[in-house]
């Protein structure tokens, strides 16, 4: 039932896709003009630079979904179908998940291209592994807030607001994992060179992290929609 | 005009015996915090910033915690009621002047201390962001809607603002960065024990502060609540009675 929903979501998406992925790629853009194009800045700093890229497009695309959804009543339609909260939430948070992660892929060729990122081997595991962990922790915090702030005047302003510090510790997790993967982050003790099993804890950050954020998402969706 | 709203002042017998009690205690904080107490061994005289510091850390962690448990027993249908939404609002708003107080301490020790007013640390990092999102949670508390939705919302963002503060507690214990660990322990404390008594008249007026603060950011709640249900009528009222008058 749920997965039916997302689908549906997803087709009805795709239209936001068509102006977030073109947006990740100009913030790429803009962080090479605003660092001088220099490589020296550029290559170490790809993990931080994505990293952001992919919280300032999910603004985007949490707005898009959720604007989407009170146009025209359509959350309201939604919830009397009859399908509880959480799996409400569910159904949101996966949407969002699969937008990311083309966000992600997306971005990946971006940074390979733009700023010269190189996976040292054996990082593809680790990078794929934070990837997929840490949209699952921005969709779940993405989703909530996303539906706390639709429909109200100050959605615009009030969404980067509460869903910018929230998400820094993913932000913290991904970019470490990242700089493990990539091996550019420079870690003092050890000159520039950071070794891949660092990148490992950051992971179980992510994790725990993820698995924070559903679960309050599950439990607080409910209470939250009420009479929303 | 109306006999639905009593309450004219924010302050009873009790909330002025407080406010003396806690002016009393920053008089005499700033007694052993300034002149009493001896300057540290390794730190000379910076070290008295902390008879604010660790109070207000003290006071940041209790008025957020007020917050999160309000907040929840707002969202639990058996307790819940404007009161609860009230005072999570109210403790958040104490809270932030804490926090803040507590970073503008801490940088202005850190300049001496580190050379620096900021660094990158695990506890500063994670302190910074719960400013951030209680200022965000303020901003949830100002959003449209009725008060229902408004207490609905803000409580859910308050909870989940609150789980950064047991990681800014165990953030030095977790990742052992530039700052250093909890310095007060219940035994063996290694802490002359002049100093040690400063703490505790410091943490007992930030307690008193807070307690203070609350009875009047509650009652100035209490009013505002009252101005919404009855305002209207109070209005009706009094233009009622203009136009006997007239």
């Amino acid at each position: 039932l749920v997965a039916a929903k997302d689908l549906r979501l997803e087709l009805r998406s795709r239209v936001a896709l068509m102006q977030v992925l073109p947006f990740a790629l100009v913030v790429l853009l803009l962080f090479g003009f605003g660092l001088d194009g220099n490589p020296k800045v550029l290559t170490p700093a790809t993990p931080g630079l994505y990293w952001i890229a992919v919280l300032l497009s999910l603004l985007l695309a949490v707005g898009r979904m959720f604007a989407l959804e009170t146009a025209d009543g359509a959350f309201d339609a939604l919830r009397m179908s009859g399908l509880e909260p959480a799996g409400l939430f569910v159904g949101k948070a996966l949407a969002l998940l699969v937008e990311l992660l083309i966000l992600n892929i997306v971005l990946f060729v971006g940074v390979v291209v733009l700023y010269d990122g190189r996976l040292r081997s054996g990082g593809v595991v680790l990078l794929v592994t934070s990837a997929v962990l840490t949209s699952l922790g921005l969709a779940a915090i993405g989703t909530l807030y996303g539906a706390l702030s639709a429909g109200t005047a100050a959605r615009e302003t009030l969404l980067p607001l509460l869903l910018l510090p929230v998400a820094a510790p993913l932000l913290i997790g991904a970019t470490r994992a990242f700089e493990a993967a990539f091996g550019t982050g420079c870690d003092t003790k050890e000159g520039c060179v950071v070794e891949l099993s660092a990148g490992w804890p950051w992971v179980g950050l992510l994790a725990v992290f993820a698995a924070i954020f559903i679960a309050v998402g599950l439990i607080a969706f409910g209470p939250m929609l009420e009479d929303a | 005009v109306s006999n639905n709203v009593k309450i004219t002042s924010t302050s009873t017998r009790g909330s002025r015996l407080l406010g003396v009690a806690t002016l009393a205690g920053v008089v005499a904080t700033l007694a052993f915090g300034l002149l009493i107490s001896p300057p540290d061994i390794n730190q000379g005289e910076s070290v008295r910033f902390f008879y604010l510091h660790v109070p207000a850390a003290a006071g940041t962690y209790l008025a957020f915690l007020v917050t999160a448990v309000s907040s929840i027993l707002f969202l639990w249908k058996r307790t819940r009621s404007a009161t609860w939404d009230r005072l999570a609002g109210a403790s958040a708003e104490i809270g932030i002047v804490f926090t803040a107080l507590m970073l503008v301490t801490g940088m202005m020790w850190g300049r001496l201390t580190w050379g620096v007013y900021w660094r990158w640390d695990a506890r500063l990092s994670s302190t910074a962001l719960l400013l951030v999102m209680f200022l965000s949670y303020l901003a949830v508390r100002r959003l449209e809607g009725t008060a229902e939705q408004r207490a609905r919302r803000s409580a859910v963002v308050g909870i989940i603002a609150f789980l950064d503060v047991p990681i800014v507690h165990k953030s030095v214990d977790w990742w052992q960065t530039l700052h250093q660990g909890a310095t007060l322990k219940l035994k063996d404390s290694q802490i002359n024990g002049l100093m040690l008594f400063s703490f505790f008249v410091g943490l007992i007026t930030a307690v008193l502060a807070y307690l203070w603060l609350m009875m009047h950011r509650n009652r100035i709640g209490m009013m505002d609540q009252a101005l919404d249900e009855h305002g209207l009528e109070l209005a009706l009222q009094e233009r009622r009675a203009e136009a006997v008058r007239a």
